[in-house]
């Protein structure tokens, strides 16, 4: 995966010298000629060194430190204590910790309830569109725009509207339910703060999971609906065996991209409930938050990090298999 | 695409079914633009007409929420009020019927220049960082190409808390911490990862043909890369740029975590924008409609290539 040493030296020394080359071609063609014998080869390595030295300095480096701090007593508000070599302990003690459990599965519930609260209301949404009635194409674009959104910007601006008593969500589920609307606490109850989430989650990325479906319901060919008319298959019939198992592809991808984003879920959740009352709402990265950020236990979070890491990258990697299977059917 | 003969195929859907179709996804829409119509209703609200209950939805309008945007206000006596001279300007004029007088400008004004310069710096690197991976991903044999590519993308697995913790301390020990070059470094590290993918997309698309015609004709590799290639590109990079814009612009887990004060972006500012007895909603409206209106505009331009974005280029129409 990573290229050896040696040629790690000489490829900085390329790069070093690729802003020289740069402007010779630009402005004087006579010198560029001298470079005309760099090998496509040589051409290779300078235009991709750049991205992975620097993916090496943000994203490796600090992973290999983050694995380091993982087997040790590290805090990062008390740099100077000596740092203890603690070796396995910390992931014992969070496989171990009931609340660390309780907190995969509010993640878990949380990403299964909005993936498929989103892959009913998008792949029946991306239907619709895709009877191609007037102005869909406009209809389409004002659907996609909460997506677009600071998911931070929008989860405050949902606590607005969630105030039990000026809020427009509770005044309109007041309205039609003839509840009083100051008798129900979306963010503060037990019971309702889950939901609150899935609702805002679902009313920013039902759009998501809209246009991916779109996508591949716009690829079944008419010829085969042709075909199954001509054999008198009803629309129902040729629903459930054309048109779904045909998107299906493109609906699993959907639910991939949502599953691996909702399992990191943090800004939203932070501005809505900040993972309360008590822990109902405490999704993996808001535990995580909270060891690493505010009580410091960085050796401890660090452990955290890398268990979800693993655990993100294996799921995503069991599914990507079932994926390619389905594809390749 | 659909041909006057097409209308009459068995598998076109019949006007009746695409009035019920279009009808609900219209009702859909409309249910969907209710909290943004809000939001930014609610800019033009005055404090009590914003928490008033039943929610009002005809009001009087008024720019008191975009005042206390802009202006840090104090409480002071009445004598004090009339001692002053004549209020300057609107703001001043409606802070004072409040009993307040403006003290200053707010911070909105600085974060918003944050996230401006931070978007732009980081989008800027990435594409042109991506530009580059990915026309030599395209174009070239490189060793363990595909593991590369993958490497490239599983970066974009990590839980941003998780990345945040090491990034903190690494920024902290090289004095990186609360600066714009360093939320610049590592907007540039997310999105190099979607610049990659997207572009190389993109650049696959050009035929090879015409860089090879243009070495025939004695351009380098490297002339036919900037003088063929580019200019065939420029709607996939620009769409890229966007993309990455919008990620850098919206994103807040690096922004809460890393930045306090110099380096803070409008997303955590936006939230904390706190009036007396709670939160000033008219203000944080207005901040939240100002912080939203590049994004409408950007997704009105982008809408025939956002399924590319954001499946990162894996689903192509």
């Amino acid at each position: 995966m990573i290229p050896v040493p040696g040629s790690v030296h000489a490829m900085n020394e390329l790069s070093a010298s690729s802003r020289i080359t740069y402007r010779a071609v630009r402005v004087r063609p006579g010198v560029a000629r001298r470079i005309r014998g760099l090998s496509d080869k040589t051409l290779a390595w300078l235009f991709i060194t750049p991205t992975i030295v620097l993916l090496l300095a943000i994203n490796i480096f600090p992973l290999l430190w983050t694995i380091y701090l993982s087997f040790t007593n590290y805090r990062a508000n008390r740099a100077n204590v000596p740092t203890i070599w603690l070796g396995a302990d910390w992931y014992q003690s969070i496989l171990t910790d009931p609340d660390i459990w309780a907190a995969m599965q509010v993640t878990a519930h949380f990403v299964i309830w909005t993936v498929v609260i989103e892959t009913v209301l998008g792949f029946g949404l991306a239907y619709l569109i895709d009877k191609k009635f007037r102005g869909h194409g406009l209809w389409t674009t004002i659907i996609l725009l909460p997506m677009m959104l600071s998911p931070a910007v929008v989860g405050n601006f949902w606590t607005f509207l969630y105030q039990p008593q000026i809020g427009l969500f509770n005044y309109v589920v007041a309205f039609f339910s003839g509840r009083d609307a100051s008798s129900f606490q979306m963010l503060g109850d037990v019971t309702l703060s889950p939901w609150a989430i899935v609702i805002v989650d679902a009313w920013m990325w039902t759009p998501y999971v809209m246009l991916i479906c779109l996508a591949g319901l716009r690829s079944i060919p008419d010829y085969i609906f042709e075909a199954a008319e001509v054999d008198r298959a009803s629309k129902w019939r040729q629903f459930w065996s054309i048109t779904l198992p045909m998107a299906l592809p493109f609906i699993m991808l959907a639910v991939l991209f949502r599953g691996i984003e909702n399992f990191k879920m943090f800004d939203m959740v932070n501005l809505l409930t900040g993972g309360g009352p008590g822990s109902t709402t405490e999704v993996a990265s808001i535990t995580l938050k909270r060891a690493a950020f505010e009580s410091w236990r960085t050796g401890y979070s660090s452990a955290f990090a890398i268990i979800l890491f693993v655990t993100v990258f294996g799921l995503a990697n069991i599914y990507v298999k079932a994926l390619n299977k389905v594809k390749s059917r | 695409m659909t041909s006057a003969t097409a209308a009459h195929s068995v598998v076109e859907p019949t006007t009746a079914t695409r009035r019920f179709a279009g009808s609900l996804v219209v009702l859909y829409a409309i249910i969907t633009m209710i909290p943004l119509a809000w939001i930014m209703l609610t800019a033009f609200k005055s404090p009590d007409d914003a928490i008033s209950y039943p929610p009002k939805v005809m009001f009087k309008p008024s720019l008191e929420g975009f005042c206390n945007l802009f202006t840090t206000r104090s409480r002071q006596t009445p004598e004090f009020i009339r001692s002053l001279g004549p209020p300057q300007g609107l703001c001043d004029s409606i802070a004072r019927s409040r009993n307040m007088v403006v003290a200053g400008p707010s911070n909105y004004v600085p974060r918003f220049i944050n996230s401006l310069i931070i978007a732009f710096g980081s989008t800027v690197l990435a594409v042109a960082l991506g530009t580059l991976s990915a026309y030599g991903f395209s174009r070239f044999r490189v060793p363990l190409k595909d593991d590369l590519l993958f490497f490239i993308l599983s970066t974009r697995m990590m839980p941003p808390i998780a990345v945040a913790i090491p990034i903190y301390l690494m920024y902290r020990t090289i004095g990186l911490s609360d600066t714009r070059l360093g939320m610049i470094l590592l907007y540039t590290s997310v999105n190099v990862s979607l610049a990659v993918w997207l572009l190389k997309g993109f650049i696959d698309e050009i035929p090879r043909e015409y860089e090879e015609a243009a070495m025939i004709d004695g351009y380098t590799r490297f002339q036919a890369f900037v003088k063929v290639v580019l200019p065939q590109a420029t709607t996939g990079i620009a769409a890229t740029a966007i993309f990455c814009l919008i990620f850098a612009w919206n994103e807040y887990a690096f922004a809460v975590l890393l930045t306090s004060g110099n380096a803070q972006t409008a997303p955590p500012f936006i939230p904390i924008i706190i009036g007396e007895g709670g939160q000033d909603w008219p203000a944080v409206a207005a901040g939240t409609t100002l912080f939203l209106v590049p994004i409408v505009v950007f997704t009105v331009l982008l809408r025939k290539h956002l399924l590319r974005g954001i499946t990162f280029g894996a689903v192509r129409k």
